[in-house]
């Protein structure tokens, strides 16, 4: 659909008329922040050489939208748990059903009742603030700091790096490695298994990140496909349509921040706990 | 000349891969909507659980079905 846009759109000077670039304008990183008109650049760096590759540290919108993520988590729970009651009230009593949800939920069948609290406050971590960026790109004036993949990909590499550790350290790093040999299947077998097994230990956080960059974005897009329609069919009469159209899938979006959350936190908790106790 | 064939090939095959994404995504997540209510019709009290496994299972099939739509992305915007 966006393609066939940009295939019949004549290409104007104004930077707002190519719905492609449109979309692709208000989904990916920029260096500029776009407040009510004022653009806000935010600083940029020269690129560094580290280990033989160029990084790129500037602050971007990502960036600045992972902070304010952080800082509202922050201040949130620090401010809801200071004084120490036995039962709270109002949101901290929701924010503390949620931390239960994740311990009890996600954390103990996956990892036991003793790793289970141990990982907990990672867990929960990963929760929220998945929760919060994801919360956060549905507001007008701000980005979706999950949307880009170097974000998710930071947190599955989280994922992978509490994997392996949990393994060696559960069982030794020798007893790790014999885990990715399944037992019980005839020996020949073991020459396809052992490499899918090996295969798998780097899929599973990449297929992590895919999953919660690209909902994100999915999301997005369409919402902006839909309201750009209205521009390129060029009459008002589609706006009824495209704004209902819009709202809905804006409110199924609101959906898939929570279950996109809950999915990462769930299979993070599964692969780590699979790790230390392989079931075979 | 080469150039434009092989972006109106891109082009093409973006919009044939993410319809036969959505197909594939709207079948597997047909399937586990049908089953799901088979379930609930069978036994009404445990509909709350069947409820949360089809939603998680529902995420997981899109998740991959995002893989191939990110995949018409790319080749789209060449």
């Amino acid at each position: 659909m966006m393609s066939a846009f940009l295939m019949t759109e004549p290409t104007a000077e104004h930077e707002e008329e190519n719905l492609g670039q449109f979309i692709i304008h208000h989904i990916k990183d920029s260096h500029e922040w776009n407040l009510f008109g004022y653009h806000i650049h935010l600083p940029t760096f020269e690129p560094i050489r580290l280990f033989g590759i160029q990084v790129d540290l500037s602050i971007t919108l990502h960036v600045v939208m992972m902070w304010v993520a952080s800082l509202i988590l922050i201040i949130t729970f620090w401010a809801l748990f200071r004084k120490k009651r036995l039962v709270p009230t109002g949101l901290a009593a929701a924010l503390e059903a949620m931390v239960l949800f994740v311990r009890d939920e996600i954390a103990i069948p996956n990892m036991g009742e003793k790793g289970g609290r141990k990982f907990t406050p990672l867990l929960a971590t990963m929760f929220f603030f998945i929760l919060t960026c994801n919360l956060m790109g549905l507001i007008p004036l701000f980005a979706t700091a999950t949307g880009n993949i170097s974000v998710t990909a930071s947190l599955a590499v989280i994922t992978f790096i509490m994997t392996q550790i949990m393994g060696m350290v559960e069982n030794g790093p020798i007893g790790y490695f014999k885990s990715m040999v399944p037992s019980g299947i005839p020996f020949p077998l073991i020459f396809i298994m052992v490499p899918i097994e090996i295969f798998g230990l780097f899929t599973k956080p990449f297929a992590l990140a895919m999953r919660l960059f690209a909902n994100m974005i999915a999301g997005h897009t369409v919402v902006f496909a839909l309201l750009g329609l209205i521009i390129a069919l060029g009459s008002v009469l589609v706006s009824p349509f495209s704004i209902a159209f819009a709202v809905f899938i804006d409110l199924l979006e609101l959906l898939v921040a929570f279950i996109q959350a809950y999915i990462f936190t769930m299979l993070s908790s599964l692969f780590i706990g699979m790790a230390m106790h392989p079931e075979h | 000349m080469e150039n434009s064939l092989a972006m109106a090939l891109a082009y093409l095959a973006a919009g044939l891969g993410s319809a036969i994404v959505v197909i594939g995504a709207g079948l597997g997540i047909g399937k586990i909507g049908s089953s799901a209510m088979d379930g609930t019709a069978r036994q009404p009290e445990a509909a709350n659980a069947i409820r949360t496994s089809m939603i998680i299972s529902a995420a997981l099939i899109e998740g991959i079905a995002f893989f191939g739509l990110v995949i018409c992305f790319l080749l789209g915007l060449k």
